[in-house]
């Protein structure tokens, strides 16, 4: 019998797994922002969970929405690095420095 | 019996991409994982009756969000990057990573959190997720319904004007208003007094 808390912990895994992308691909724009992807996507998973287990339609309705925003940051983000790259030749935040002081 | 092969199944599927989307050298490697993930997560949501949800997250983001990332990453045209600091950060990450999982399934235990005495209820044969999920969205979230519209708008403004090339020499991006021009413009540029005999 599956139950919810085996979707919350596959959620709780996943979670980690992203987080520790962003820990070790730090120097690679684009690598963090699919780890960001893939952490709304463990939050999503949670929030069908509880709307499955719960029997409550509400959750799926907020996930609608947070794909939405999720899809739209997306966007904007490799909107933001393709400028990046054309301006710098480069996705490295080593070299995003120069607001450094 | 056979619901739990196909979770467990799945759920090893998940995981074992989303280990690939962190370790992978290749970022295009890296979005191929990701789009297994995704496909996987299809399947558990399937497997939760959230058939409209599963759905659009195959259209919107295999569809649309990693072919972007993959348009992105060809685009670009990046060597393979050398990951300098993936093994000096490997202990602090996996650390990290580890305690926040540990703490999750510890809080998650039956004596603490007891989220097993949800069970989920049989839905009737001709329950209609979409149909419920659009009765629900149309009501009463239709208020950010249509706010969720505006921010979609404002993204594709946003990257649009973002990756606008300018045009050659002048600096000025293609087809832009000058506003300085505009309120700078006289009546004789604009106006011309012709004299002519009337017929």
């Amino acid at each position: 019998m599956i139950t919810l808390t085996h979707y919350l912990i596959v959620s709780a895994l996943l979670f980690a797994i992203s987080v520790a992308g962003i820990f070790l691909n730090r120097k690679n724009i684009l690598i963090l922002l699919m780890c960001i992807e893939l952490l709304l996507l463990s939050v999503n998973l949670n929030f069908v969970a509880f709307s499955h287990f719960m029997n409550n339609l509400d959750g799926q309705v907020f996930v609608f929405f947070i794909l939405t925003v999720a899809a739209a940051e997306s966007a904007i983000g490799l909107a933001i690095l393709v400028t990046i790259f054309r301006n710098r030749r480069s996705i490295n935040v080593e070299d995003l420095h120069s607001l450094k002081g | 019996m056979f619901e739990q092969i196909l979770f467990y199944w799945f759920t090893a599927v998940l995981l074992l991409a989303a280990i690939g989307v962190v370790v992978a050298r290749n970022p295009v490697y890296s979005a191929l994982s990701l789009i297994l993930a995704f496909f996987t997560m299809t399947a558990l949501w399937l497997l939760m009756e959230a058939e409209f949800l599963a759905i659009a997250l195959i259209l919107v983001y295999v569809g649309a969000v990693m072919v972007l990332f993959l348009f992105v990453i060809m685009m670009l045209d990046l060597k393979i990057v050398e990951r300098e600091g993936f093994m000096r950060y490997l202990p602090i990450g996996l650390g990290v990573a580890g305690m926040v999982a540990l703490e999750m399934i510890m809080v998650l235990q039956r004596s603490n959190f007891d989220a097993e005495r949800y069970i989920a209820p049989d839905a009737p044969a001709d329950f209609n997720n979409a149909e419920a999920l659009g009765e629900l969205l149309y009501t009463h979230y239709l208020y950010p319904f249509e706010i969720a519209a505006v921010v979609l708008l404002v993204a594709v403004i946003a990257a649009i004007l973002l990756t606008l090339r300018k045009r050659d020499a002048s600096d000025q991006p293609a087809k832009t208003q000058d506003i300085d021009q505009q309120v700078r413009v006289k009546r004789e540029d604009r106006v011309r007094l012709v004299k002519m005999k009337s017929e």
